[in-house]
């Protein structure tokens, strides 16, 4: 063990760790929210609802139907992508011609009613959700102790992340996302389905949410208001990083999840407020955002 | 920008000023007979909604901008209002006046970082400052935390009226805000106002004609936060209480509901919206978690099918401007 700036190396890396765990939270919510909002021109606002429910499905199916961690990671955020696919068909879809305006009020109305079931069922404490079996312990790296499923949880949301880049900027299917989202009409004469198109990316958008809450129910109590206050959070990622790039909101979303835990260890007072703090500096130096082209 | 707005043709306009004052009148008249019908607490609490739904139209309805943090204005005026009250031992007219100043100076700082963006960005920029300011307030000594400040005394207004008194109260409320709405009548048909319908039309056209809209943009917000400000710390004189509730984000979702039930861009809508949602959830408050589910549902039900809303869907079949 050692010290830097007078801060013991164990209570600086753990806080960093924690920040980082943060920022793949937010870089995989702040990829859907720009995915989304690049095919379909709103702001999902029951984006955080949606994450909620990822961590709540894996609670009820371990809970209920015995099924474990691994499965729910596959599970989850297709049943609650498809539930989003739904939503887009029956609600979305009808508004997609009206102002940008409704479709953040519908979805914030949406967003209200989930929370609300939820809340319902199962009242606003957290429910614990064990950390599976093969990722339980860790590894004393000298500087610090790695919990092996935090570890877990950096790794696998750095993979998904460059995948959804990849996927989008690199392959066939990108391009054609890519270009539906430049000249829908232009598109659709080319034959492709584009309102298909966009309900499989809303699910698709949506999965991702559902999948950051399965990773996050071993972490976080799973519990009904966990979405509406991380959404808020994510927000603020999404204005300082701009959504024009699909690698800007991956890279906001890390750093910024850095800057909170750093700021743990030496502000303590501030720890939540500072990506708000970060986001006015950057109105103020680069309104169009750190990656956003002026809008 | 597709708002749908009962904004009627210019040549409805001559007529149609009857058709305010007509309404006013109605509503003056029930807002003096309804305190002996009804309790007047709830009436002082619907008129304070009303209030502030006014105020966040004044943005939403003729300016086209979305503010999603509108309960910084309010929740902060109403602990300053009650802090001034009851630490200062400032008397009501003095307490509400330190609130609606401390609305508007949030207002102008809000503003001026909010107004850098558009659309869609303006909203989370809003929300997100309000969830900061909801953040500091949970800690700050000033506020009160988790307890926030209790038993607030109304005092007496210019040393005279003891506003314990629930009609002098009454009175008092209404007076505050039918001025305030009177004020809000005037800056939507004044010149000023004009140049802000022109901007939630076309802003890129505004522009051209040689308007610095940024500016326009910012008085007007400056002017909505003040006058939730004013709405907020009349409110915390009533309750006698500034909570967390009225800072968090669940305030702001709900003076959209209110607006958006009334009628966006509607002179009325907000009042009219502003009953409809307190009287509805006085009858639900024992549901418990269902208010928000409910709440939710109108949301979207109102989205899909009732743009207009009470107010302009009134306006649209009677074919006058409300």
């Amino acid at each position: 063990m050692f010290e830097i700036f007078g801060i013991p190396s164990q209570a600086l890396f753990g806080q960093l760790l924690l920040g980082l765990i943060n920022g793949s939270f937010y870089a995989l919510l702040s990829l859907g929210l720009a995915v989304i909002f690049g095919m379909l021109n709103i702001i999902n606002f029951t984006h955080g609802a949606q994450y909620m429910m990822g961590a709540f499905v894996a609670y009820m199916l371990l809970q209920y139907l015995g099924i474990n961690y691994w499965a729910a990671l596959v599970i989850v955020p297709v049943v609650v992508g498809a539930l989003g696919a739904v939503i887009e068909r029956l609600f979305l879809k009808p508004i997609q011609r009206l102002d940008h305006l409704y479709g953040l009020i519908l979805t914030f109305g949406l967003a209200l009613i989930i929370e609300g079931l939820f809340r319902n069922y199962y009242g606003s404490t957290g429910q614990p959700y064990a950390i599976p079996d093969e990722l339980q312990g860790g590894r004393n790296l000298g500087f610090m102790f790695l919990p092996n499923y935090r570890a877990w949880v950096i790794v696998f949301s750095l993979i998904i992340c460059f995948a959804t880049w990849f996927a989008i900027e690199r392959t066939r299917l990108g391009s054609y996302l890519r270009a539906a989202t430049e000249n829908p009409t232009l598109v659709r004469a080319f034959g492709i389905n584009v309102p298909r198109m966009v309900t499989l990316t809303y699910g698709f958008g949506v999965g991702l949410a559902a999948l950051a809450g399965v990773m996050a129910a071993p972490i976080y109590n799973v519990s009904p208001q966990m979405g509406s206050d991380i959404i808020i959070v994510v927000f603020a990622v999404v204005v300082i990083g701009g959504m024009g790039s699909i690698m800007g909101a991956i890279l906001t979303g890390f750093a910024l999840g850095i800057v909170e835990g750093l700021t743990k260890v030496f502000f303590p007072e501030a720890s939540n407020t500072v990506i708000f703090a970060i986001m006015i500096i950057v109105l103020l130096a680069r309104p169009a955002g750190l990656f956003g082209r002026s809008v | 920008m597709a708002i749908t707005t009962a904004a009627p043709a210019l040549w409805l306009r001559r007529e149609a000023d009857w058709s305010i004052i007509i309404a006013a009148a109605v509503m003056v008249l029930f807002l003096i007979v309804a305190p002996f019908v009804l309790y007047p607490v709830f009436l002082e609490k619907a008129l304070c909604f009303a209030l502030f739904g006014c105020a966040f139209n004044l943005l939403i309805g003729y300016v086209g901008l979305v503010s999603f943090g509108h309960a910084l204005y309010f929740g902060w005026a109403g602990y300053l209002s009650a802090y001034a009250a009851k630490s200062w031992g400032f008397d009501p007219e003095f307490a509400v006046l330190t609130g609606t100043v401390t609305a508007a100076v949030l207002g102008i700082v809000a503003g001026g970082v909010a107004i850098r963006r558009q659309g869609i960005y303006f909203a989370m920029i809003t929300l997100a400052l309000a969830q900061m300011m909801y953040l500091v307030a949970l800690r700050m000594k000033l506020t009160g935390g988790e307890d926030g400040i209790q038993a607030v005394p109304r005092g007496h207004l210019f040393g005279l009226f003891d506003l314990n008194n629930e009609m002098t109260m009454y009175a008092f409320v209404l007076v505050v805000v039918l001025a305030a709405f009177f004020l809000i009548y005037r800056i939507i048909n004044s010149p000023f106002g004009e140049v802000l319908k022109a901007i939630r039309e076309n802003e890129l056209r505004a522009i051209s004609l040689g308007y610095r809209t940024d500016r326009y943009k910012l008085v007007a917000f400056a002017l909505s936060a003040t006058l939730a400000g004013l709405a907020g710390a009349v409110k915390a004189l009533v309750f006698q209480l500034a909570s967390l509730t009225d800072v968090h984000w669940t305030m702001s979702g709900e003076v959209v509901l209110m607006t958006l039930v009334g009628g966006l861009g509607t002179i009325f809508g907000p009042v009219v919206g502003a009953f409809f949602i307190v009287a509805l959830e006085n009858y639900l408050a024992p549901l418990g978690q269902w208010v928000l589910v409910i709440q939710g549902a109108i949301f979207v039900a109102c989205v899909l099918a009732f743009r207009r809303g009470i107010v302009g869907e009134l306006a649209s079949r009677l074919r006058v401007r409300l």
